[in-house]
């Protein structure tokens, strides 16, 4: 079926490129011709390899998986080709079917996401290629960039990426569109917000869909995740928690054995979201606040930074089981998430203190604790966190003052990072403008030449400075975070 | 009144002072004044200085209320009538302090007017003859010898003493001129090309100091906004105007930002006793982020900004503005159950300091209190 595609090619071209146009979703077959096409037109260009002749080998029925076969066709002829020169008795090239070739080392480096790559122009062309093959528009920079951070994104969120999609958009759910914009516009921020509203999202996805005929529904089902995904990406680039909540996703999606009816495999994977909403966000939570309570005495000084979930969990929990404290909420601009905290905090009555992060070593003095909430834990023991964490704690180490991070084990993860450079987000620039006194000093920025405006949004915080991390599993110091993530691999396994 | 309106809408914390200067009325002024204008101008200078300092940015900098104070200090002594030293030390200490209660958190007012007050015991020591080393100078052997230190009070009378103090006040004042061009001429032997330095706020001082060093160097400068007023936005756009490559970062990206950076560069509000300095908010933590990358802090200060004050009094080292600038009022009903701060000054320890340049060279931090005695006569650390 695919070879006679090249043949009927001008028709079908018509008819996918109007398709196209009109924003209906390319079927399997058109998008699978579409690439061949555009391999053979590669093909073309290239020098015949002599040592092709078993590409008529491989015989497997299902499309997608020729080209594969071809490419481990090719790769074995090669192999056989050096072997001979070598002039080794050369084994027999390749069986009927077509072996992978042995990869001895597992590649360490695991591929590098494009959202730190920005600099290099071959990486933004592949990425530019996916997401045309997915369809999903690409989002552009905004403004001048500071040179440090040349190889990162900055958007403006006054340019949303649901402009450029066409409605109604037949590619994209409409849940996704929604929390894509959400995410971009800053109005779901945080990362449990974040986790949890992108399981519900899937949650409506998988409700929504229906295996097509001839696909099973382990392979598909994560074939179609895989465009809402480069959309929110695009939208703004994911947290370390989506990306487990992900992983954990797809790995239940394509456990599922074939034999399973669609209704019933609906509502296991359904099911299977449920839980993880339930254990590791909510349930963490709970055991997180226990153990923190224990921390908390009366007459203490709580510190706090920004808004952070589970910290306001914590506190108002202590708050309800009698402690006697107050709380000293500690803000940043541009974003103020500070006044969110400190809303939530006086709505349960707990006495609280507003300052600005300048202010720090002013207030650190009368303060006997901070608590810290935590984007994301590396494995080497750095915590990421909104940035500003790390002054907070390192001003609260020159004092003496003990600091301790909350974090729940789902938002552990395996990278490594030393300095706020290399991985971290710029948010918009012009968050950073403000009027005073009916003055706004850089409200002409872009147009001074050599003025860069700099928003980032995380920092990480050397381990030093930290004194304790509380998890679900327990108290622990920050360097026994790659012991976690090991066991819970195996556990995983 | 409109000394005491003005009390109202000031919510510095070092009250007792300001409110004992307000009730005082102004017709208690001591001596005989042959002119009104005189009491005028003082009273102009007064409120200006009550106004003038509310902590968003001064209405003026530092170098001009230090000129005007000496301005205004050899205008009392051309035109008050006075026949010795003792009786001009007298009526200067006495406006002194009314200056300084005016605005307390404006030490370069305090300053100048020890400085006078220091010119003033000079001049009547090179007239009566003596060398002024000796008089100073209070050594232990002379406190056994003499058994009571200068029985001076000063009461002889000198013809040309009023001529020599008016004359040596000129000098302080070209002195106070020229600070600003002498520190930025120290600017080529600190910085080197494709240097990164970060500075916070804004100080007319650094402000020269970088021009000056961007005339000949290449370097990329990183200002901390400071938050609430922002005045990093006005040193930002004023140094990108002149050529220099500038970023803008919040203040809580000063930790995240600081390995980057090659030296620290600051000014400050006042140079403390002890070496330590009251500067802007967030100067402790950006100092605390260089000690901690190894980044030297470089504090550009006149010498007019050297105050004998220690950092002990805790309840006269702050000074607070309206929290509106951190919680507006537009927050709505949380505002009646939440303490809001909003500290204008920072104190930061002399050991986070790596130097000091002043318009005479540079110091370490050790060496302010010889300084200090050099400028200022001990017996008028307190006014």
């Amino acid at each position: 079926m695919a070879d006679s595609g090249v043949s009927g090619g001008a028709d079908k071209k018509d008819n996918i490129e109007r398709e196209k146009i009109e924003g209906k979703e390319l079927t399997k077959e058109e998008k699978q011709r579409l690439r061949k096409e555009k391999k053979q037109q590669k093909k073309g260009k290239e020098k015949k390899d002599a040592s092709l002749p078993q590409v008529s080998v491989a015989e497997t029925a299902a499309p997608a998986s020729q080209l594969k076969a071809e490419r481990r066709a090719r790769q074995e002829a090669e192999r056989t080709s050096k072997q001979s020169k070598k002039g080794d008795t050369g084994q027999p090239a390749t069986t009927s079917k077509p072996k992978i070739p042995p990869n001895e080392l597992q590649p360490v480096v695991k591929r590098l996401p494009e959202h730190i790559q920005v600099d290099d122009p071959d990486v933004l062309k592949k990425l530019a290629k996916k997401l045309e093959r997915q369809q999903i528009p690409r989002r552009l920079d905004y403004g001048y960039k500071v040179s440090l951070f040349s190889h990162l994104l900055q958007y403006s969120r006054k340019a949303p990426l649901t402009q450029q999609l066409s409605i109604p958009s037949a590619v994209i759910h409409p849940a996704i569109v929604r929390l894509g914009l959400q995410y971009s516009q800053g109005i779901v921020a945080g990362s449990n917000a974040r986790s949890i509203a992108l399981l519900h999202a899937f949650k409506q996805v998988i409700s929504d869909y229906t295996t097509p005929s001839n696909e099973e529904l382990s392979r598909d089902l994560v074939n179609k995740l895989k465009p809402y995904i480069s959309f929110l990406n695009q939208c703004r680039p994911l947290s370390a928690s989506m990306g487990n909540a992900i992983k954990y996703i797809k790995k239940e999606i394509s456990n599922i054995p074939s034999q399973f009816k669609e209704d019933d495999a609906k509502k296991k994977l359904l099911n299977c979201i449920e839980c993880f909403i339930e254990e590791k966000i909510v349930l963490a939570a709970k055991a997180i606040a226990k153990s923190s309570i224990e921390k908390i005495n009366d007459g203490d000084v709580i510190l706090v930074y920004g808004c952070s979930s589970l910290v306001n969990h914590i506190l108002c929990e202590a708050f309800e089981k009698g402690r006697k404290f107050r709380v000293i909420v500690v803000d940043s601009r541009p974003r103020l998430e500070g006044r969110e905290a400190l809303r939530r905090l006086v709505q349960k009555g707990i006495s609280c203190t507003y300052v600005l992060i300048s202010a720090v070593s002013y207030i650190l003095p009368e303060v006997s604790k901070v608590f810290l909430g935590a984007h994301a834990l590396l494995a080497n023991g750095y915590v990421m966190s909104r940035v500003g964490t790390s002054q907070i704690a390192l001003v609260a180490k020159a004092f003496n003052v003990p600091v301790l991070v909350c974090c729940e084990t789902y938002k552990f993860c395996e990278r490594v990072q030393t300095d706020s450079f290399v991985s971290n987000e710029l948010d918009d620039p012009d968050d950073l403008i403000v009027t005073r006194k009916g003055e706004t000093q850089l409200k002409d920025w872009q147009q001074v030449p050599r003025l860069g405006l700099l928003n980032l949004v995380y920092d990480v915080t050397p381990p030093d400075f930290v004194d304790l991390v509380i998890t679900d599993l327990g108290m622990i110091p920050c360097t026994s975070v790659p012991v976690v993530l090991r066991v819970k691999n195996v556990d995983l396994l | 009144h409109k000394i005491t309106s003005s009390c109202k809408h000031e919510a510095t914390l070092s009250s007792t002072n300001q409110k004992a200067a307000c009730s005082r009325s102004p017709g208690t002024m001591p001596g005989p004044y042959r002119e009104t204008d005189l009491t005028e101008k003082v009273e102009a200078f007064l409120s200006d200085l009550k106004r003038g300092g509310s902590g968003t940015g001064p209405l003026r900098g530092s170098a001009e209320t230090a000129r005007e104070t000496t301005a205004l200090l050899r205008r009392i002594t051309a035109q008050v009538r006075w026949s010795s030293a003792g009786d001009l030390m007298e009526v200067i200490r006495k406006e002194g302090r009314r200056m300084s209660a005016a605005q307390p958190s404006e030490t370069t007012v305090g300053n100048m007017i020890r400085r006078v007050l220091k010119i003033i015991r000079e001049e009547y020591a090179r007239s009566r003859g003596s060398s002024e080393e000796a008089d100073q100078q209070e050594s232990l052997h002379k406190l056994l010898t003499s058994g009571g230190l200068s029985e001076e009070n000063f009461r002889q009378y000198f013809t040309a003493l009023k001529a020599n103090v008016i004359e040596a006040i000129n000098e302080l004042l070209t002195e106070l001129e020229g600070t600003t061009d002498n520190i930025a001429m120290q600017a080529l032997e600190h910085i080197h090309s494709n240097e990164v330095i970060m500075t916070i706020g804004r100080s007319r001082t650094v402000e020269a100091f970088l021009k000056d060093a961007a005339r000949k160097r290449k370097f990329h400068v990183i200002v901390a906004e400071c938050a609430p007023f922002c005045q990093g936005h006005e040193m930002a756009t004023s140094l990108s105007k002149d050529g220099i490559e500038t970023t803008v970062i919040t203040d809580a990206a000063i930790f995240a930002v600081m390995s980057r950076v090659n030296k620290v560069i600051i000014g400050t509000q006042t140079v403390l006793a002890n070496g330590g300095l009251r500067a802007v908010n967030g100067t402790h933590t950006l100092a605390l982020a260089a000690k901690h990358h190894s980044t030297p802090l470089i504090v550009c200060a006149p010498m007019f900004k050297l105050s004998p004050q220690f950092p002990n009094e805790e309840d006269t080292f702050h000074k607070f503005v309206s929290p509106h600038e951190v919680l507006p009022f537009t927050e709505g009903e949380i505002l009646s159950k939440v303490n809001v701060h909003c500290p204008v000054f920072d104190y930061v320890p002399p050991e986070l300091i790596t130097l000091f340049i002043s318009n005479i060279g540079g110091h370490a931090p050790s060496y302010i209190y010889r300084l200090m005695s050099e400028l200022y006569h001990p017996e008028d650390h307190e006014l």
